[in-house]
């Protein structure tokens, strides 16, 4: 089964990883990640959609350690299969910080202000059975 | 500085697990209480303002309490749904619209942290699909981030929840009512790093209802008036780190807690320094750390040493939660922050009993923050 974009309005899937679908102000060049139609800094409307980086540093970062609720959640419920993800912000230079999965779950191997770079992680199937891939940033 | 506005009388359903009583039912028995603390019946309310989020339209209970006709609007404004039933009941006294009237809350939500769906209609729902979109990651993350930069350690969260649990155990209307030890606090599974279950507060049910009255009206009802000096709830700013936010600016601001504070405190006449006792979120513990910083009562960083003089405990220089607070307690959403309001009364009455604290306090101050970024402040003078 093929690998889909865990929603095309957020995310591209390309050949080479996903690709996150912003909005930037042409007036104040502030960024907001999901795409939305007003800035939130300026208050203008003259928004445009940008592709953002896919490299940052982290900013902020906590390890999920209990399963998250279904719906809405995806991936795996059953605490005896559940595995704690890394859930953290990373900066991206002139752009934003962005909310992400982390691939790492290890206290000892996170610091604020380390390299990271976007990666897909497979997260559920949809109805056709296709795998649903959402992102996730990976150490360097 | 003015007292147009005092609360006359209040009301507690007991906060945690009710078993076959409906949120609703809590705030309906809130209200009786309530006006049985202040001397009158359902028929003399000229006015309601009711907040709940999962429980209910608070003003369908019109068909319980009695069919008066009077004005009753419903409020949901997200953590801070309490506190903008009382900031709208003030608001309506202090603009000569009505003498007497009624800010109720009350909730019912389900047990395990909150369940927050982000979808649109028609797109599958990415932001909790794949795993985010949970309150807890927000407050592990600006704890994570806050200790290292403050020099806050994980023993300052096990005091705060030792402490909670132990101000909730001598509070007959509270959840949580057994005193936990630190270690016990240190060993309990990890929910979200640094943060253990036992230092985090769990959604659960209560109501609380407070009766408000023109100030020179008070002493018709009550023969120990507590004044409402400010009410003031703000939302965020660009560039502020919150709750719920799959993305934030490169910029830095404050939170709408430093906000709301200053204001309250410049409305009230009054600053951090002449406050006797005080409540503050405490989501989790590390909220509490933050939030005494945020609202004024300390430089960020000079936590670490209060907390290890045991500065905030009941006999403290600065009493913090003295009811347990959202640790001990619970959060109903609806019912959350007119909790703190409803303990600062007895205080300021002198009527909190084991846990009052000493040397007659005067002037008490509560503190809400919560989804999607919004926070509430309250000044109490006796």
């Amino acid at each position: 089964m093929a690998e889909v974009s865990i929603n095309e309005n957020v995310m591209d899937l390309t050949p080479d990883g996903p690709r996150l679908k912003g909005m930037r102000c042409k007036n104040c060049n502030n960024h907001v990640f999901p795409m939305q139609k007003g800035c939130p800094k300026c208050t203008s409307d003259d928004v445009e959609e940008v592709q953002l980086g896919t490299k940052g540093t982290l900013w902020a970062w906590t390890i999920q350690g209990f399963p998250p609720k279904a719906p809405p959640y995806l991936g795996e419920t059953d605490p005896a299969k559940f595995k704690p993800y890394g859930v953290g912000y990373v900066e991206l230079p002139g752009q934003l910080k962005v909310e992400s999965r982390l691939t790492i779950a290890d206290p000892t191997a996170l610091k604020s202000g380390m390299e990271m770079e976007l990666v897909g992680e497979k997260i559920g199937k949809d109805e056709e059975g296709n795998d649903l891939v959402t992102f996730a940033f990976a150490p360097v | 500085m003015s007292d147009d506005v005092a609360i006359v009388g209040i009301g507690m359903h007991p906060f945690g697990r009710h078993e076959g009583v409906s949120g609703m039912d809590q705030g309906a028995m809130a209200i009786r209480t309530a006006c049985g603390d202040a001397g009158i019946e359902w028929k003399d309310l000229q006015f309601a303002f009711g907040g709940s989020v999962a429980a209910g339209n608070p003003d369908t209970m019109v068909s319980q309490m009695g069919l008066t006709g009077l004005q009753f609007i419903n409020v949901v404004n997200g953590c801070a749904t309490g506190g903008s039933a009382l900031i709208s009941a003030y608001n309506t006294i202090k603009s000569g619209a009505f003498d007497l009237g009624l800010a109720i809350g009350f909730d019912k939500h389900e047990r395990g942290a909150f369940r927050v769906n982000t979808g649109k209609s028609g797109e599958r729902d990415w932001y909790g699909g794949s795993g985010m979109a949970l309150t807890t990651q927000f407050f592990g993350m600006k704890i994570n981030r806050y200790m290292e930069d403050y020099g806050i350690t994980q023993d300052s969260l096990a005091r705060v929840s030792a402490k909670a649990f132990r101000n909730g155990s001598i509070n007959e209307n509270a959840w949580r009512r057994q005193a936990l030890s630190e270690k016990e606090v240190l060993q309990s599974a990890m929910l979200s790093y640094p943060l253990t279950q036992y230092m985090f507060c769990s959604p659960g049910e209560g109501g609380v209802a407070l009766i408000l009255a023109r100030a020179d009206q008070a002493h018709k009802y009550t023969k120990k008036p507590i004044y409402l000096k400010s009410a003031v709830i703000r939302s965020r700013r660009y560039g502020s780190f919150e709750v719920l936010a799959p993305s934030l600016a490169l910029d830095y601001a404050d939170g709408p807690t430093v906000d709301a504070s200053k204001a309250a405190f410049e409305a009230a006449g009054v600053g951090p320094e002449d406050i006797d006792v005080a409540q503050l979120q405490d989501t989790e513990s590390g909220a509490e750390i933050m939030h005494m910083a945020e609202n004024g009562f300390c430089e960020h960083g000079e936590q670490e040493e209060m907390l290890a003089k045991g500065e905030t405990e009941i006999t403290g220089r600065l009493p913090v939660n003295t009811d347990g607070g959202c640790l001990a307690n619970g959060e109903p959403v609806g019912a959350s922050g007119l909790r703190q309001v409803y303990e600062n009364v007895l205080q300021l009455r002198g009527d909190a009993g084991k846990r009052q604290v000493p040397n007659d306090p005067k002037v008490a101050y509560t503190h809400v923050y919560g989804a999607p970024g919004i926070s509430g402040v309250t000044i109490l003078s006796a």
